[in-house]
């Protein structure tokens, strides 16, 4: 190991979401009635299931946004595919079915983003902006405007997000959390060690370069908002198996807290940087904050500005950071 | 220690003594010390690293120095910050140019100084500042309301001077101003710094162009490693003099020439026009040959080699690689195919500098250090050490973030990746420009090494003593066609700017 490495600034920005998380546990550990409820593992378990939603999305967000592009339909994708599982359940596809054809249909909507952002090329904000009502208008279609609640249910997706099978004990954890689990690893390593994954960084650092260096730019990014869009599929069959219905007016505002994860884990809103391992740690710190703030029984608007303030910090400590290196560096040099 | 010139004025307009600044543990002045008299161009010169931006900044107010003096007409002087200087009358202008490019030259021109009442602007005063700023530079005919956008390059730096006027300065400091001119326009920026320094104005000006320095200066000051270790009049040094001092040892050759002989075609152009520009190029580069191409800014030699290398739309004509026709392309074919382009704007197209040197490196054949189908650090930060060695780049290893390099440097790792990509026809727009002496001439060793290999490389440039000195042909440029393509020792520098002027001037008048 190179110590050296330890200080430099790519170690520090790479270790900042764990390190935010840890400063997040420790304060929580300094509560005493926090800490007496909140490190139980049934409650792990809990806060763990809570994270799955955003968690996956982050997954395909982190793509979309480290490659440049930010994908505001998210939330209403996943209202879209929560709506998709229901009526799939209704028709009696099995678990492999309405999971394969809900992350199908949610990855067509990243394609139709993907394509128009690369054919006509508009700005992403925009078409997916557009998308987000779209998405949004169709599941209420769907659902012809209420929930929607298979009378037969098909328990393997239920299952999916069911924490209340022995609620005192962290085992057995839901098969949710597991494939997110699972999925997270897989992501983390397209994203930085397969060709994929480089181009998606080399396109959101600099797109004349990654079309210079031969790299199918408009390509790729279809394939990026296509995949983001299966994942924020995937995250609506988990909002389905949370309510075990399908609601078209959930996950409003949903897409905010995905973005916020994927920059509380170190991503750029400029491209070219972002980790999966980063964005899932955000998404697990905003789920301790608000597991936290209920146990303490703050009221709701006290977790909404508790996590306006770790994402502005968050981001912040670029700024803050050089500082701080000046800092030691000036004191070094005295010394 | 720096040697005083003999024939000091008695004032000087500006005078730095012994000014020292260090950043933590490195040293990046050491005592430097530089007279500038009243009128007076003064060109400063060094390499990158020598610590002339570091003087800059401590002459405009952005950083202070650790210890020294600096006077300005016999009084102290400590700027406190940039507009502090400005007020005090040292203005300084930019290598990166400082305008708001959707407002007009005029309101650029006043920016931040709008003449105004109670907060309203007084447009006719504004209108009749602007006017006489421009005039003063000998450039009454800008138009005042145009955006700074519709403007070209040179046009933009003429109104940063006439803004830098407006604050009535007494010294102009002026950051490699021709990097991104052309000749014609260079000579004409020339003629505006001779118009400063008669009001009596102070320029100091830097470039790594010294035969610029010796056309407009009247002394020079030589930066190494923060000391100033030459100063004197411009007319008593020769070049290799100056180079000698920059680089503290003697470069033999500049330009070195192995002899080579010119192979197959490996790249022929017929009629290939582009959407605007270029018209109709025809052209065969063979294998082991340096072909250079000069033009004016317009000429159409960036948007050839961006047709040609599939960036571009490629309108008519035909275009074969290694005698096969290959007209119609993408980047990616080409690169497959063995040509490489090196873009001539490194920072907004060559590299992802928030990217590490490794990954700009093996960009274009991340297949080569794969290893079942995932890219593998160790054989990537391998094969970048080498490239690395071989370029001489100063780095602290293939992980550092290429932003974070010098411009020579970078340029380096952009050229590297063509290496690494094993390209044989290497398509180079404006690869030395904006860096250091000492680069230049690796980057010339190289593409004289890659010649001798036996591969093609076409070498834009609008500096031409590199070009006389580097290439087997030249070609010109001009209104989006070749006007003429030579072999070296047919060309004087006269012909080769006639050729790319004279021709424009011919063709205006039959329009």
């Amino acid at each position: 190991m190179n110590w050296a490495k330890l200080g430099s600034s790519g170690f520090l920005k790479a270790i900042r979401p764990f390190v935010g998380l840890f400063v997040v546990l420790l304060l929580f550990a300094m509560d005493g009635e926090l800490r007496s409820v909140i490190f139980k593992g049934g409650n792990f378990k809990t806060i763990l299931t809570q994270t799955v939603i955003v968690a996956i999305g982050a997954m395909g967000m982190t793509m979309v946004i480290v490659s440049g592009g930010i994908d505001l339909s998210a939330g209403s994708v996943v209202a879209l595919c929560s709506v998709v599982t229901a009526r799939l359940i209704e028709q009696g596809h099995g678990f492999a079915g309405v999971l394969a054809l809900t992350v199908l249909i949610g990855g067509l909507v990243g394609l139709a983003n993907g394509g128009i952002i690369t054919t006509v090329r508009m700005m992403p904000f925009i078409v997916t902006l557009g998308m987000m009502g779209i998405a949004r208008g169709i599941s209420k279609w769907l659902a012809n405007n209420q929930t929607v609640n298979p009378e037969q249910p098909l328990e393997s997706v239920n299952r999916l997000m069911d924490n209340s099978q022995s609620p005192l004990t962290f085992f057995p954890l839901p098969n949710g959390v597991w494939l997110a689990l699972g999925l997270a690893v897989v992501m983390a390593v397209v994203l930085r060690s397969t060709v994929f994954g480089r181009y998606v960084f080399a396109i959101g650092s600099n797109e004349d370069t990654a079309r210079l260096c031969g790299i199918r730019v408009n390509f790729n990014k279809v394939v990026i908002y296509a995949l983001a869009g299966a994942f924020f599929g995937l995250a609506g069959v988990m909002q389905f198996s949370r309510l075990t219905q399908g609601d078209p007016s959930v996950a409003i505002g949903l897409e905010l807290q995905i973005i916020a994860a994927v920059v509380i884990g170190g991503a750029s809103l400029s491209g070219g940087a972002g980790s999966i391992p980063g964005s899932v740690i955000g998404a697990f710190m905003m789920a301790c904050l608000a597991n936290g703030s209920s146990i303490k029984d703050w009221p709701n608007y006290m977790q909404e500005i508790i996590i306006g303030v770790v994402i502005i910090l968050a981001v912040g400590m670029d700024k803050v950071e050089p500082f701080i290196q000046r800092l030691f560096k000036r004191q070094s040099s005295s010394n | 220690m720096p040697e005083y010139s003999s024939s000091n004025p008695p004032l000087p307009r500006l005078q730095i003594e012994g000014v020292s600044k260090r950043f933590g543990p490195t040293v990046a002045l050491d005592g430097v010390s530089l007279e500038v008299a009243a009128g007076e161009v003064h060109a400063l010169i060094g390499e990158n690293g020598a610590g002339k931006s570091t003087l800059m900044k401590v002459l405009s107010g952005a950083h202070r120095p650790d210890a020294g003096r600096l006077t300005l007409d016999g009084q102290p002087f400590e700027p406190s910050d940039p507009l502090h200087a400005r007020n005090c009358g040292v203005a300084m202008i930019y290598q990166e140019l400082n305008l708001a490019p959707d407002l007009s030259v005029e309101e650029n021109i006043l920016l931040g100084r709008e003449p105004a009442t109670l907060g309203w602007i007084r447009r006719a005063e504004r209108r009749r500042l602007a006017k006489r700023a421009l005039e003063e530079i000998g450039q009454s005919q800008m138009p005042l309301d145009a955006p700074i956008r519709s403007l070209t390059i040179a046009q933009q730096q003429l109104v940063e001077i006439a803004r830098a006027l407006v604050g009535e300065p007494r010294v102009l400091i002026m950051d490699e101003p021709t990097s991104s001119l052309t000749q014609v326009d260079a000579e004409n920026l020339f003629g505006v710094i001779e118009r400063m320094s008669r009001r009596g104005v102070s320029v100091i000006y830097i470039s790594h162009f010294l035969e610029e320095c010796q056309r407009v200066a009247g002394r020079y000051t030589v930066l190494r490693d923060g000391q100033s270790v030459g100063t004197g009049a411009m007319l008593e040094a020769s070049l290799e003099q100056i180079i000698q001092l920059m680089v503290g040892r003697k470069i033999d050759e500049i330009y070195p020439r192995t002899s080579r002989t010119a192979g197959e075609p490996v790249l022929e152009l017929s009629g290939v026009a582009g959407l605007a520009k270029p018209s109709c190029v025809n052209l065969t580069l063979r294998s082991g040959e340096i072909l250079g191409v000069f033009g004016l800014v317009g000429a159409g030699r960036t948007e050839t080699l961006r047709a040609v290398f599939g960036l571009d739309r490629l309108v008519k004509g035909r275009v074969s690689v290694f005698s096969r026709e290959a007209t119609r392309s993408t980047p990616a074919k080409r690169l497959a195919n063995g040509v490489g382009l090196l873009s001539e704007n490194r920072k907004e197209e060559g590299l992802l500098l928030n990217r590490s040197v490794a990954d700009n490196l093996t960009l274009t054949r991340f297949g080569s250090v794969s290893r079942f189908g995932l890219v593998s650090d160790a054989a990537q930060a391998a094969a970048s050490g080498e490239w690395l060695v071989k370029l001489d780049v100063k780095a602290s290893g293939a992980d550092q973030l290429v932003g974070e390099l010098s411009g020579g440097n970078q340029q380096k790792i952009a050229i590297g990746r063509l290496l690494h990509h094993n390209a044989r026809i290497l398509l180079l727009d404006e690869p030395t420009r904006g860096i250091d002496v000492g680069s230049k001439a690796q980057i010339y060793r190289l593409m004289n090494e890659l010649a001798g290999q036996g591969k093609a490389v076409v070498f834009v440039s609008s500096y031409l003593p590199e070009l006389l000195g580097v290439c087997d042909r030249i070609g010109v440029m001009c209104r989006g066609e070749f006007s003429c393509v030579r072999p070296v020792a047919e060309w004087s520098e006269q012909e080769i700017i006639l050729t790319a002027v004279g021709q424009a001037e011919l063709g205006e008048a039959a329009a």
